[in-house]
């Protein structure tokens, strides 16, 4: 069994699983970084999956499909956008509000669609881009040939410089920790929370269509808590790029030695509890602190 | 303009005008959906309406549906008046459930003024447990209830589908062992006839009574009182001598065995064995519940009754338009309500403003 | 050119108020121009929209003698102006140089270049003597540093009118000076300032000119040389006032608190409170003076029994408190009037009647085991009404409905309400109009005829002096001096709130002077 996780299968199948979490986690980064909680995770990636699936059913194309998707999530980002900034309603019911309506309105236009409750038809996946010097592990050519795992890992790295070492960065940094402060040196705090939001639609709608590509269809619910488990790993990597994808990392890898362990004894609903057990343990601070950006999940209003 | 401007806040506006507007508005956006799908508005509303009001099984059905929603809507509302985001009710609920069959199972054979009220006791019990460990971890650690009781959902449901599976299961099925039968509860088609085949049980009293005694513990008690304190401005209460600590482990075990109340309208009223998968989002609908009631407990009743109306009219409607439309019309009424607060002020303040141009300003 | 700034026939309305009535105001370049007023009277609103954090329902603006239209901060920078906040507008985590040059960056291919803003900063710095450590985390650093770093990031943006929003209400009396000399530098250069503030004595030593607003409109313009402090007062207040409080002379009891070598540590392990030892006596009022932020809040809440001192022990009437819950505490014979009032001591959306019995309702005469005892707590509310005239006398109007002089009327109603022997007032008058600040003290000084002791804990050193039998002082966390009595000049207290002077300092006022001359 040891050897079985130490094989590169393994860490395939980990990368595999881990790719959605990570891009979802890191839209979530953006956005509450942004000052907007973003509890609609759940349903921008259940849209975005939808999106892509219908896109590439249509076309045949997958990048089509891939747009669909990014366009889905964008779409249902805008919706949390609006109503927590400009109408600045409660944003952690909006995200819950918008994860049902993701729900009911996926399920709907697929029975519209596909004439049935649970999956649509299946699509093409993703082209492959042949890596010759991969050619010995079909497992790993399989992984790095598809370019999504390829841009993700850029994404991720490129996250921790854009927050960290840009303009554009810092300014979110402050909007989300001090948004008063940003507004009295000219920086629009509405823009920027706009730009936080809509990144986390791009990302998650993107790690939706991931999913749909991965499983060749659209399942009724596919997105299975990920969008939470994305949450999840952004508290525990302390709204940092790099922490939260080394989360998404952690908890993939618990999820991909599930899979392994099955028929091993061990139930698979207790393996299933691990990442969320994980992520109570570490906001209870067993594992250091985890602090929000200050401004979080508070709408901004600026006249008395 | 100081009138416009309470009418605003108060409870009149408030408790029915803006639901009320909410609703509306959103099955406003469901007739376009349903044209989309090429179907007649009108033809859909009025089935939905008719079968579900229009006759009595229907309104039992409506009834069965209502009742587990009021126990959610209540949960989350006690929870929202300490300022607590309870997303948690579905794990409260389904652990109380479950725990309501597993003593059921165990008991054959009590007399029923025994065993009904520890049935009760269990499906408040395993509520209270699993609303207990997010209060302590936001009481005593800060941790935010948010997340934790969403996480909490996710481990009930894996904690119970193995319990069903291996320990309690009955074989090849995915529910428990019937419970005694000295913990039925009554069920309305059996003294009214009327309601004939439809689950409508004694639950929904149950529900109703509960929704006094919250009424009375929030409004007439001192720890109630202290709830609110504590919901309104968690400062001024550690000021006045108020353990915020206490008020908020407590309204969350208050929540969660409120929760775990559903169990006595499936478990109790109507299958008489836990199943899983009997419910998959009432605990979210309890959020929808509470906020178009406004928190209020009679609220809760009307928005409840609003809310299972629709759950048993997607079903009816379902040969028309997919049921799917009613998860949709719910999740906008939430959008909508939460929205129309901020909206209508807004209209209100600049109509103040503009108005104030003819007025002279006096203090 | 004559006039920087030229604010013409400026209205600004809110939902429930006018905060700017057709005001005009016109700054003239190369001058420190006071704007003076009460709390309310409008100042800050018409300089945020100045500033271009609001827009003005009517009225014009000229910058330099040309109309201009200031629809956001964006704009008043690059017209020169530059503000610095009451309540400062800084990013914590974010370091001194990412505040101050935070929507001015510099990129170079997308990536920022502090080194280059560094270099400009540290020469601006220099310039002004403005120092400041521009690497450390403004969360780390003192209110005196955040303050320059406000006046940097203005500097730094080219601001030749430089607006400043109540800037001494956090400082020291030498911080204060220090920032005077900064801003005639600033004047000498040409650049021209606007100081907003209610300190009278600050007007006359800083200002050239000024403009007095009451209730949203200007209400006077006036040279300061040609002016005096009462004559500003009566401007802002609209009838003389009377600056002294009457007060017969009363001989004290036994204590009502005995503090004895107390001391707190906080989470970060400082020393807050060192070895305080003071007594409140029955029948008289101990003013404690202070800066804010030396230890008068945890003083405070430690007797409250809301923080826990890590040693030494209180005493409410003899009884040992350190240990009590805040519940126990109000229970052994104390009446606490908290500093914040919207924070700590009401909950504004809740009722008068509700807010009237925060505190006491667990007592026996509110509540039963269980249940409210509305009949007890609806006359409770009706009778105190009447008696403190909390307007408007409505038991079942929100409290958020109600203006800050009324809002502190039902805490004192409440907390005298609970006749208590020890009754801890902190910053009891802050935000209020002057006829309730006059009600509030009349009031203080009743508990105090009737055998009560009072703790005042205060910012405003004329309400120190003209209320109090004794006073302290406190710095770093520990009583400087004692005063017998309430004859200290206003500059003495001064420089015990600075440190300049200890207790056991045998200097007098004059000899301190000399030395560090």
């Amino acid at each position: 069994m040891i050897s079985q996780i130490f094989s590169i299968a393994f860490v395939a199948q980990t990368i595999r699983i881990t790719v959605p979490y990570a891009l979802a986690s890191l839209g979530g980064v953006f956005s509450e970084r942004g000052g907007v909680t973003n509890i609609a995770l759940e349903g921008i990636i259940l849209n975005g999956a939808f999106c892509a699936t219908v896109g590439t059913y249509y076309t045949g194309d997958p990048l089509v499909g891939v747009i669909s998707g990014i366009a889905g999530g964008l779409l249902t980002a805008l919706i949390h956008g609006v109503v927590s900034i400009n109408v600045k309603a409660d944003q952690i019911i909006s995200g819950i509000a918008i994860n049902l309506f993701a729900v009911g309105i996926t399920k709907f236009v697929l029975e519209v669609i596909f004439h049935s409750s649970s999956n649509s038809s299946r699509i093409a996946g993703l082209p492959h881009i042949p890596l010759p010097f991969l050619e010995s592990s079909p497992e790993v050519a399989r992984l790095f040939g598809n370019p999504l795992v390829l841009i993700s890992i850029f994404i991720v790295f490129s996250s921790q410089v854009i927050l960290f070492k840009t303009r554009f960065g810092l300014r979110l940094r402050a909007v989300g920790e001090n948004p008063e402060a940003a507004d009295t040196v000219g920086i629009s705090v509405t823009k920027y929370r706009y730009y936080g939001v809509m990144i986390s639609g791009f990302l998650a709608g993107l790690a939706g269509a991931w999913l749909a590509f991965d499983q060749h269809s659209f399942t009724d619910g596919m997105s299975a808590g990920r969008g939470f488990i994305a949450l999840a790993a952004m508290i525990v990597g302390k709204w940092n790029p790099l922490g939260a994808a080394s989360a998404c990392l952690l908890f993939g890898f618990a999820e991909s030695l599930q899979i392994q362990l099955q028929g091993a004894g061990i139930p698979t609903q207790f393996v299933q509890m691990i990442p969320y057990i994980a992520t109570i343990v570490v906001l209870a601070g067993f594992i250091g602190r985890s602090v929000a950006p200050a401004a979080d999940g508070i709408p901004y209003e600026k006249e008395k | 303009m100081k009138i416009k401007k309470s009418a605003l806040e108060s409870s009149f506006f408030q408790n029915f005008v803006v639901p009320l507007t909410a609703v509306l508005l959103s099955f406003l956006v469901g007739a376009i959906f349903i044209l989309i799908v090429g179907k007649n508005p009108i033809e859909v509303y009025s089935v939905l309406f008719s079968q579900t009001l229009g006759n009595s099984y229907g309104i039992g059905q409506l009834l069965f549906k209502t009742t587990p929603l009021i126990f959610a809507g209540l949960s989350v509302a006690v929870c929202f008046k300490a300022g607590l985001f309870n997303i948690g009710a579905q794990g409260q609920l389904q652990i109380g459930a479950f725990l309501t069959a597993i003593v059921g199972m165990k008991t054959l054979g009590v007399p029923f003024y025994i065993e009904i009220p520890l049935l009760l006791f269990a499906g408040m019990a395993g509520g209270g447990i699993w609303g207990f460990i997010p209060g302590y971890l936001k009481a005593k650690l800060g941790a935010h209830e948010v997340i934790n009781t969403i996480m909490l959902n996710f481990i009930s449901t894996a904690l119970i589908s193995y319990l069903v599976t291996n320990v309690f299961n009955v074989p090849a099925t995915v529910h428990t062992p019937p419970i005694s039968p000295t913990g039925h509860l009554l069920r309305f088609d059996q003294i009214f006839p009327a309601f004939e085949g439809s689950p409508v049980n004694l639950s929904l009293l149950i529900a109703v009574v509960t929704v006094v005694l919250v009424w009375y513990y929030i409004d007439r008690t001192k720890y109630g009182y202290e709830l609110k304190v504590v919901g309104l401005n968690p400062r001024a209460a550690e000021y006045g001598g108020i353990s915020v600590s206490r008020q908020v482990v407590l309204s969350m075990v208050i929540g969660g065995a409120i929760a775990g109340l559903v169990g006595s309208n499936f478990v109790m009223g109507y299958k008489y064995y836990y199943e899983e998968g009997f419910s998959t989002d009432t605990g979210f609908m309890g959020i929808a519940v509470a906020l178009l009631g406004n928190n209020n407990p009679f609220g809760i009743i009307l928005s409840s009754l609003l809310f299972g109306m629709l759950e048993y009219g997607g079903l009816v409607i379902n040969t028309m338009v997919p049921k799917e439309l009613v998860s949709i019309l719910q999740a906008i009424v939430i959008i909508f309500v939460i929205s129309s607060n901020k909206i209508f002020r807004r209209i209100i303040v600049n109509l103040i403003k503009k108005k104030k141009l003819l007025m002279v300003q006096n203090d | 050119m004559k006039y920087a700034v030229e604010l013409l026939n400026i209205t600004k309305r809110f939902a429930r108020t006018v905060a700017n009535d057709n005001v005009t105001l016109r700054v003239e370049s190369g001058v420190i121009h006071a704007l003076v007023g009460e709390n309310g009277a409008g100042k800050t609103t018409l300089m945020e929209t100045l500033y271009g954090l609001y827009q003005p329902d009517e009225g014009k603006i000229r910058v330099n003698e040309r109309e201009v239209r200031i629809r956001s901060p964006y704009d008043s920078i690059r017209l020169g102006i530059g503000m610095v906040h009451q309540h400062f507008m800084l990013v914590p985590p974010l370091s001194i140089l990412e505040n101050i040059v935070l929507g001015a960056e510099h990129v170079r291919n997308c990536i920022l270049d502090l080194k280059r803003n560094k270099d400009e900063i540290y020469e601006l710095s220099q310039r002004f003597s403005l120092k400041v450590p521009l690497d450390e985390k403004i969360e780390n650093v003192g209110v005196g540093v955040q303050q320059r770093v406000e006046i940097l990031k203005a500097l730094y943006r080219k601001a030749d009118i430089l607006i400043l929003d109540e800037p001494t209400a956090v400082l020291t009396p030498k911080e204060t000076s220090e920032l005077f000399d900064i801003l005639r530098q600033l004047r000498s250069e040409g650049k021209t300032i606007i100081l907003i503030t209610h300190k009278l004595n600050e007007v006359m030593e800083v200002s050239d000119r000024i403009t007095v607003m009451r209730k949203g409109k200007n209400v006077g313009e006036l040279k300061t040389n040609d002016t005096s402090p009462s004559e500003i007062a009566q401007l802002m207040v609209g009838r003389p006032v009377l600056l002294q409080v009457d007060k017969t002379s009363k001989q004290p009891g036994k204590p009502a608190l005995k503090i004895s070598n107390l001391n707190f540590v906080d989470k970060r392990g400082l020393k807050i409170l060192k070895n305080i030892s003071l007594e409140v006596r029955h029948g008289e009022i101990l003013g404690i003076a202070g800066v804010e932020g030396n230890g008068q809040s945890q003083l405070i809440e430690c007797v409250a029994g809301l923080l826990t001192p890590s040693s030494g022990s209180i005493e409410i009437n003899g009884v040992e408190t350190i240990g009590l819950n805040a519940r126990q505490v109000f229970e052994n014979g104390l009446a606490h009037v908290p500093e914040d009032r919207i924070k700590r001591g009401l909950v504004i959306d809740l009722s008068i009647k509700e807010n009237l019995i925060l505190g006491l309702h667990t007592n026996p005469r509110f509540s039963s085991w269980l249940k409210l005892k509305r009949s007890v707590i609806d006359q409770n509310a009706s009778n105190l009404i009447e008696k403190y005239d909390i307007r408007p006398a409505q038991p079942n109007l929100q409290v958020r409905g109600l203006s800050g002089g009324n809002q502190q009327k039902v805490i004192i109603a409440r907390e005298l309400s609970r006749d208590a022997e020890l009754i801890i007032a902190s910053q009891p008058t802050r935000g209020v109009d002057i006829g309730g600040i006059e009600f509030i003290h009349r009031t203080l000084i009743a508990a105090r005829d009737n055998d009560k002791g009072v703790l005042l804990v205060s910012a405003d050193l004329n309400e120190i002096l003209s209320l109090s039998d004794r006073i302290a002082v406190m710095f770093e966390g520990e009583i400087v001096k004692l005063f017998p009595n309430n004859q200290v000049r206003e500059s003495e207290l001064g420089l015990y709130m600075t440190g300049s002077m200890r207790k056991n300092d045998n200097r007098t006022e004059n000899e301190d002077q000399e030395v560090s001359a």
